[in-house]
């Protein structure tokens, strides 16, 4: 049961065959076999998950209208607020911090009757490419348990390959949907900006956050993307765009396709197999008929440091807050008062004053290396006399990709390519290596300065039985475009139904 | 006296919180007094996730203000990130607007009936938008050195409206401050109540020393804060130009030789103190707020706010004197009670005719009562047209003023209409054949005041009035010395 999609184990559900109590134990009964190896989720709902799940059993005997994703289990990344249930973002600083609301996202998984199975481990504050910044645990990639499961969506990924959970809630700043569901072979959607609200997702950079579906299969991703997307009028950027079915279209294929290849991501860097398995892909296409045309980005080189300005920018603003007065992490107070009265004997009085020594230790304490480091870049580049430089340079950098999006999807239905360089490296490898750690994002990034959408669905294995993954990205609020070229992809091969062995 | 030897350049900031039910980025509401954070979100806690949506009542609430105070409303304005890190500001950034505010180049007349300085426009920079932050309550007497935060103002709109440097006295000041709450009252946007903290005020001031060359030299920029009344200003600012004239002296300092200092005024002992500087840079890392789209407004939208202004102070007070013919003393002081005192004059004298009469009865009269009683206008029992039915009794002879006066008091303590009250008073009119008779008894009861008379001195009739008023109170006493006069001179 575990190994079916979502979509069909919604028919099972809906035919009798099967109760969401059964299916709900039969994903926790999972987690129970292999969670302990992967470590995808920070919490995982063991007792609400099945009352819920009776609940819903209940409410279909008696007839009552049931949402879309009725009965079926969901692992949310622990970065979308829900009431009464810690939500950590990976971090100390949030470690008891029980929001008194739900994010529009959990709300609509709620009203859609879906079983909140857990919420998944990630980066904290979702700043990584690997989970490994989580100040909780690392986690394992299944398909290679001493590698990463990329990030910072990397428990959403991961819960999804080692098939603990047919649904997953992720999100993507710069790539952090899409990046792990490569590295774990599994179908991760980044909605175009403004598709779904963000409301309730703890912000890392709110102009490039997004909320997303993650899936075992193009189908089941157009299912959730449908459920969770809309206009909200609480989030001011949310757009107000009517959602299309996805699910009803999501199955025929895109008439006169023609599919832009970038030459540019084939270029020094990027791992042999990938490159092979993602040309293989654009043979696919063509034998299904699509019209392949190069196209040039050529602003896309600039992607990287553009987003490594904007986002820290960003960044260093949205996570002021945590500073110790509210909520939250706060240094221990008799520690920092003990500490401060000494210093007064030796200076004589002088020196920082109570509220700002606060603010520093519990910052210091309740944040990790990657988030300070990412709050004090942001802080740097906004200082004054720096604005000019940084700021207003990055964001006309951003104005010229968007521009070459623009000008490519003039031409082209979707733009094709790889999502990572490489497949997924052992832990630790890059942990000293903040700038390698970066590049994880070079073919994902443009996507989040442009607002465009993006999809990554497996595409191969490399020798090493690691997964590749081929990214797609249309036009804004182009999803149902999107969705059918992917699924035309998966109709035609196989590489979405390979699971890993859990060692 | 000789002229001090130097110009005093002051500007003002002043902060005006708008009257909205709710507040700036969120619903919660805005109501004042309540208990300690019981008017509270996500969105105003600055909770994570949470996102603000702005207000739009808040917007054109300073778009009118904006167009009252003379200023060009872009089509197009945003929200920026102010960053710094207070207890009361819990989101860690005030959202604000910074390089592109919604209003900007204004200006506000001001003008001093009694000639305590010569008409003029003080410019405006700009008028911005915000949100106001909470409120950090000192807990000091406990012995606690605690500090509470109240986040019930956190969110709640601000007008931050920024003047030129123009003006050149702490009277110029006083006047612009009070004109400016007159127009925000006119324009029913705000309470302006600077004890709740409706309207705020922190002024910049400097010296331009003159020098025996003839060069005027500026001195260091102090920003003067904590003044919680008009008279705390204008108090504050005659202090701060003495205490800077003294430190020139001192020391010589010029503008840029030291930096820009922040004073807080103490009204209890009457002076200003240096404020501890801020546990916050003074880089504020200004950045716009991704999580807000820009605001726009066609010009369409803001002709149709200037057709909604009401008209305004200096426009009524023009009017006053233009077309009711009041003394421009008489209507300024008429135009500063407010709109309501304007319609209730206007009404007065529609209904009696005599713009004269009714303006000297509302400014003499009405504004007493409303003082002494601490009323406000609605709370004022006797309506225009009951008032006009007594003023019309005076211009017609049934009674003089000062007995008017009398029955405007049994109007209000009675509250009963004119005619009621002057029954109740006894006053009513003599008829005319009596008074004749009245007049003729009283003559001939007095031969000395005749020949007085008849020999030139017409005061001497003065003595009949008296004795006439005696035997009838209602008489008219100009009519009564009339009739005497004639009766004497027929004889
Ligand atoms: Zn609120």
């Amino acid at each position: 049961m575990i190994d079916l999609s979502a979509t069909s184990l919604l028919a099972k559900l809906q035919s009798g065959e099967v109760s969401s109590e059964e299916v709900t134990a039969a994903f926790l009964d999972r987690i129970n076999a292999v969670e302990s190896r992967v470590g995808a989720f920070l919490k995982v709902n063991s007792e609400s998950a099945m009352q819920a799940a009776q609940a819903v059993d209940k409410k279909r005997r008696s007839g009552a209208p049931l949402g879309k994703l009725a009965g079926i289990p969901i692992a949310v990344k622990d970065i979308l607020c829900t009431e009464g249930e810690a939500t950590t973002c990976g971090s100390r600083m949030l470690e008891h911090y029980v929001p008194p609301y739900n994010a529009t996202v959990v709300e609509h998984l709620l009203a859609s009757d879906a079983i909140v199975i857990g919420r998944t481990n990630m980066d904290e504050f979702a700043m990584g490419s690997s989970t490994e910044n989580s100040a909780y645990k690392p986690t394992s990639n299944p398909w290679d348990l001493e590698r990463i499961p990329g990030g910072s969506s990397g428990g959403a990924a991961a819960c999804l390959a080692a098939a603990m959970a047919p649904l997953s809630i992720g999100t993507d700043t710069g790539g952090s949907i899409r990046q792990p569901a490569a590295l774990c072979g599994v179908v991760g959607l980044k909605p175009t900006y403004g598709r779904v609200s963000r409301f309730g997702l703890v912000a890392f950079a709110s102009s490039l956050d997004q909320v997303g579906p993650m899936a075992t299969t193009v189908e089941d991703t157009a299912l959730l993307l449908e459920t969770i997307a809309g206009h909200d009028r609480r989030d001011s950027t949310s757009a107000k765009i009517d959602v299309p079915q996805y699910t009803a279209s999501v199955n025929s294929p895109l008439e006169n396709l023609t599919i832009g290849v970038v030459p540019s991501h084939y270029q020094d860097g990027l791992d042999t197999e990938i490159e092979s398995a993602v040309k293989e892909a654009i043979r696919v296409y063509e034998s299904l008929g699509a019209r392949i045309k190069e196209i040039e980005m050529p602003h896309a080189q600039y992607g990287i440091a553009t987003y490594y300005f904007i986002a820290p920018f960003e960044a260093s603003g949205n996570l002021a807050r945590y500073d110790g007065a509210h909520y939250g992490y706060r240094t221990d107070q008799q520690t920092m008062l003990d500490e401060l009265s000494e210093e007064a004997n030796q200076t004589d009085g002088a020196g920082e004053s109570p509220l700002v020594r606060m603010y520093r230790k519990s910052r210091s304490e309740g944040f990790g290396s990657e988030v300070q480091r990412r709050v004090m870049l942001g802080t740097y580049a906004l200082s004054e006399g720096y604005y000019d430089a940084y700021y207003l340079k990055a964001l006309k950098v951003r104005r010229l990709i968007r521009a070459d999006y623009d000008s490519a999807f003039d031409q082209v239905d979707c733009i094709l390519g790889p999502v990572t360089a490489s497949p997924a490296f052992r832990r630790g490898e890059k942990t000293n290596d903040p700038l390698a750690m970066y590049l994880e994002d070079l073919y994902t990034v443009n996507a989040n300065l442009a607002g465009v959408a993006g999809i990554s669905l497996p595409c191969g294995l490399t020798s090493e039985n690691l997964p590749i993954g081929l990214h797609l990205q249309a036009a804004p609020f182009q999803e149902e475009k999107l969705l059918k070229v992917a699924n035309m992809y998966q109709s035609a091969t196989d590489w979405h139904t390979r699971r890993p062995e859990i060692q | 006296m000789t002229n001090p030897p130097y110009d005093v350049i002051i500007g003002l900031e002043v902060h005006v919180q708008l009257r909205t039910n709710t507040k700036l980025f969120c619903r919660c509401s805005t109501e004042f007094g309540n208990p300690p954070n019981t008017q509270t979100c996500p969105v105003c806690l600055g909770l994570p996730g949470a996102l603000p949506v702005m207000n739009r009542k808040a917007y054109e609430l300073s778009v009118k203000t904006a167009l009252a105070l003379n200023c060009n409303i872009p089509n197009f304005t945003k929200w920026d990130r102010k960053q710094y890190y207070y207890p009361d500001l819990p989101k860690g950034y005030q959202i604000s607007q910074f390089d592109l505010p919604m209003s900007e180049n204004g200006y506000l007349a001001i003008s001093s009936p009694d000639g305590e300085f010569e008409d003029k426009n003080v410019g405006i920079i700009r008028a911005h938008l915000e949100e106001d932050a909470g409120k950090s309550m000192h807990d000091e007497a406990q012995g606690l050195a605690d500090t509470r935060i109240d986040l019930n103002r956190t969110g709640t709109p601000l007008l931050e409206i920024v003047s030129e440097p123009d003006m050149r006295s702490a009277e110029e000041a006083r006047a612009y401050l009070q004109e400016l709450r007159l127009l925000l009252t006119y324009l029913d946007v705000s309470d302006c109540n600077m004890q709740e903290g409706s309207l705020r005020v922190d002024a910049n001031v400097n010296l331009h020393v003159h020098t025996e060359t003839d060069e005027k030299i500026a001195t260091p920029i102090v920003e003067v804060k904590n003044m919680n009344s008009f008279r705390a200003v204008e108090r504050a600012l005659h202090y701060e130009v003495k205490r800077q004239y003294e430190i020139w002296q001192e020391t010589g300092n010029r503008i840029g030789d030291v930096p820009k200092q922040t004073r807080g005024w103490d009204d209890n002992a009457q002076l200003t103190r240096a404020q501890r500087e801020k546990e916050e840079s003074s880089d504020y890392r200004y950045f716009p707020d991704p999580d807000l789209v820009p605001v726009t407004i066609t010009n369409e939208q803001v002709e149709a706010f200037q057709q909604q202004i009401p008209e305004l102070p200096a426009a009524l007070r023009e009017k006053l004197v233009d077309e009711f013919s009041l003394t421009p003393y008489t209507a300024d002081v008429i135009v500063n009670q407010g709109p309501e005192v304007v319609a209730y004059f206007q009404s007065l004298a529609e209904h009696t005719g005599d713009a004269k009469q009714s303006g000297n009865w509302v400014q003499g009269e009405v504004l007493r009562v409303l003082k002494e009683e601490d009323w406000e206008l609605s709370e004022f029992p006797i309506s225009a047209e009951g008032l006009a039915d007594l003023l019309k009794a005076i211009q017609q002879g049934e009674l003089n003023n000062s007995r008017g006066k009398e029955v405007f008091s049994e109007m209000l303590s009675a509250g009963t209409s004119a005619a009621d009250a002057m029954a109740a008073l006894g006053i009513e009119k003599v008829d005319d054949s009596a008074l004749e008779d009245l007049c003729r008894e009283i003559v001939m009861a007095n031969p000395k005041v005749i020949s007085d008379v008849q020999s030139g001195n017409e005061k001497a009739v003065g003595a009949l009035i008296g004795q006439a008023k005696q035997k009838n109170p209602n008489v008219n006493p100009g009519q009564v010395r009339q009739i005497c006069l004639d009766i004497i001179n027929a004889l």
